[in-house]
């Protein structure tokens, strides 16, 4: 009886470890102190990039302007006085250039500012040299315009808003030819004034881009557009082809040397560096079948080579994942293969497929080698495409290699646009993923 | 020794349905079925037993030419239904699923909702020519599979939301809605608790009346409980085939009585 109650005492307790023991705990905090210190630099790397990425580029988003009343002198404009558009179109924008100069000097007599700048002509270096045609282009819209005087609104020159943003100082422009400190000083005035001041820039984001002269001027606008038609190339091409393909290799091809061939070789194009389909479709688009150079339609071709194993390989992938039991329910019920196929395994794969496409277009959207070959790089796009077949055809730029091109380029006021890019290509790819995020959330079931 | 069945043993046709003469069947280079003859009776219900691995599963998948799907599967023999070779150049096996259904042994509906499931059958084979009459056999199919009064309430509700033996029921159900002749089982209750088990027997024995039954099963209970014959595999060799009381009580082979007394399997 006795026995039964006692407590045995244990031969190795439970609430000591041993030496054993605590080298096994010691190791398994290590590695999670590793993983937590992984995940930390990978953070600390993502903030340095985001918040260099947002200190430099969204000074871009504004651009410093002008507002003075402009006095639109008859007599230069519309020398025989008939309001003829087609007459006044012959006034170059070199006849419009001093009117925008004395507005702003008549502006600094009124004010009563001191400067030494004491000529009308003084005030050009304050103004963008596509203010006067801008200026011009309304006139020409609206000719009753002439002989009135109107306010308008024009960009400052880029060293007037690199003065405004920091970039340009007293001492750099000691070595400018372009601006002087006297300038400076009248751009405080008239500041103080609220004639000069910076404002959001919409130009930025809808614009051309601009000679490497007027900085202040340029906006991705159409390279946005050309990398639209890109991307709308590569989604009709490379979705149905890739998932074509991927349905035909996951279910219907027997397994043999042929398709295991195919296979490996789709794998290894998914590691092909980009610049090799550039130069594949410089050779074959271009040189062979000659399409137009710079078109988004060839850099569209480009990309959808580039994408196909990317969407191929990510497409068979979700095929794989749909449990086999589903495609013997259909077969046992009578269901033919395609049947078993687009009634059931293909809306299983739906969210799988969706988001490796849209990871695909993605990819294609920030690729800039591949169209370095295909001359859609360095071309200046100046103009919106008009229409959509000129949309295809007509040479334009993308985003990622309009940013490039600004990067290289001398003035400093064209880093800051680089920078500025930047920010609107990655919010196209945020975009892009929670897209794929909320598919694959809406496509989702369970089973 | 037994459970009693659930009904009288005697046999109630003698129509042979399925004629299987000489059956080989080659994964590769493995010969996993080897040379099997058996006829399947109409009317009635006819298990398969046998240790894992000794061909039964495969030899069922060969009669709704399941098989078709693995690339490295050939089979060699012949297999008549109704006196048609199934393994014809002309049959199209699309066509002989619809006529031999098959329940496997994972319940398996599909994603979609119980309708659905049972109406997908229908839908493809184009057996119904308006709703009306789709509802019709989606109800007459529900209370075939001994379900209809536990999903009548939500007939839209997901399939995979059932329990396990709900969900091999619907199974059953979408099996009969294409109207087969033959239905084959494979293991239906491997996956089921006992409850659901018995509840699944007991409308498999229902279904006798008006199909062959063919089901592969683990369980020799089950075998003596739900068929009227059996057949015993043992290493793609058919063994033993006769009336289930007869193999259970009397066998003549000594490799089935040493299964059906628990020493080898």
């Amino acid at each position: 009886m006795t026995d039964a109650t006692a407590t045995p005492t244990p031969t190795k307790s439970l609430t000591t470890s041993d030496a054993h023991m605590k080298k096994r705990n010691a190791a398994e905090k290590r590695f999670k102190a590793y993983g937590i210190a992984a995940i930390g630099a990978g953070l600390f790397f993502l903030v340095v990039l985001l918040a260099s990425i947002l200190t430099n580029g969204l000074t871009a988003f504004q651009q410093t302007f002008i507002e003075v009343p402009v006095y639109l002198d008859p007599a230069k404009l519309d020398k025989k006085g008939n309001r003829d558009p087609e007459e006044m179109a012959k006034v170059s924008t070199f006849g419009y250039a001093p009117l925008l100069q004395d507005g702003i000097f008549a502006q600094v007599e009124q004010k009563g500012i001191e400067t030494p700048l004491a000529k009308s002509k003084d005030m050009k270096a304050l103004i963008s040299a596509s203010a006067a045609a801008q200026v011009r282009d309304r006139v020409l819209a609206n000719p009753d315009l002439v002989g009135q005087t109107v306010n308008v609104r024009f960009l400052a020159s880029s060293r007037v808003d690199g003065y405004l943003k920091d970039r340009v100082t007293r001492e750099s422009v000691a070595r400018d030819k372009n601006i002087d400190a006297e300038h400076l000083d009248l751009v405080d005035a008239l500041r103080a004034e609220g004639m000069v001041e910076k404002r959001f820039n919409w130009d930025f984001i809808t614009g051309a881009d601009a000679s490497e002269s007027r900085p202040e001027q340029a906006g991705i606008g159409v390279s946005m557009i050309g990398s639209f038609f890109m991307m709308l190339v590569v989604l009709f091409l490379a979705l149905p082809i890739g998932v074509a393909a991927s349905i035909y290799l996951e279910e219907f091809a027997p397994q043999n040397r042929f398709t295991d061939l195919i296979e490996v070789n789709i794998s290894n194009l998914a590691a092909v560096p980009s610049i090799v389909f550039g130069i594949l479709g410089l050779a074959v688009f271009i040189q062979f079948m000659h399409l137009p150079q710079s078109a988004p339609i060839v850099g569209g071709l480009v990309l959808t080579l580039m994408t196909l194993p990317t969407i191929i390989i990510s497409t068979r992938a979700s095929l794989k994942s749909v449990p086999p039991s589903i495609r013997d329910a259909a077969l046992g019920l009578g269901a033919s293969k395609t049947q078993s196929v687009f009634h059931h395994v293909l809306p299983l794969a739906m969210p799988g497929i969706l988001t490796g496409t849209i990871i695909g277009l993605a990819q294609a959207l920030g690729e800039t080698a591949p169209l370095l070959l295909i001359g859609m790089v360095g071309y200046i796009a100046t103009n919106v495409p008009d229409g959509i077949a000129a949309g295809f055809l007509d040479p334009n730029s993308a985003m990622p290699a309009q940013i490039y091109e600004w990067a290289k380029r001398a003035d400093p006021a064209y880093y800051e646009r680089a920078w500025g890019g930047i920010i609107i290509l990655l919010l196209f790819l945020f975009a892009m993923n929670a897209i794929a995020i909320i598919l694959r959330r809406r496509f989702e079931r369970r089973w | 020794m037994y459970d009693a069945p659930f009904s009288e043993k005697n046999v109630t046709s003698n129509a042979v349905k399925i004629a299987a003469d000489g059956v080989q069947v080659y994964y590769g280079d493995t010969h996993a079925i080897k040379d099997v003859s058996v006829n399947i009776n109409d009317k009635m219900v006819t298990a398969f037993i046998g240790p894992s691995g000794c061909g039964k599963s495969t030899f069922l998948r060969c009669l709704n030419r399941m098989n078709d799907t693995i690339d490295i599967c050939r089979v060699e023999g012949d297999i008549r239904i109704d006196g048609e070779d199934i393994y014809d150049k002309r049959v199209d096996p699309v066509q002989l699923r619809a006529k031999v259904g098959m329940v496997f042994q994972k319940p398996n509906p599909f994603p979609k909702s119980i309708y659905d499931n049972v109406a997908y059958g229908p839908r493809i084979h184009g057996l119904a020519r308006n709703k009306a009459e789709l509802d019709e056999i989606v109800e007459k199919s529900l209370r075939r599979g001994a379900i209809w009064d536990e999903v009548k309430d939500r007939l839209h509700a997901p399939g995979t939301g059932l329990s396990g033996g709900q969900q091999q029921r619907l199974c059953i159900a979408r099996a009969v809605a294409t109207e087969p002749e033959v239905l084959l089982m494979d293991e239906p209750c491997s996956a089921l608790d006992p409850i659901a088990t018995s509840q699944v027997e007991e409308l498999i024995d229902e279904l006798r009346r008006d199909y062959s039954v063919v089901i592969v099963t683990h369980s020799m209970q089950q075998a003596a409980r739900v068929s009227q014959k059996t057949a015993f595999f043992h290493l793609g060799n058919l063994v033993e085939f006769d009336d289930t009381d007869k193999i259970f009580t009397n066998p003549q082979d000594p490799r089935t009585e040493s299964y059906i007394t628990g020493r080898i399997g």
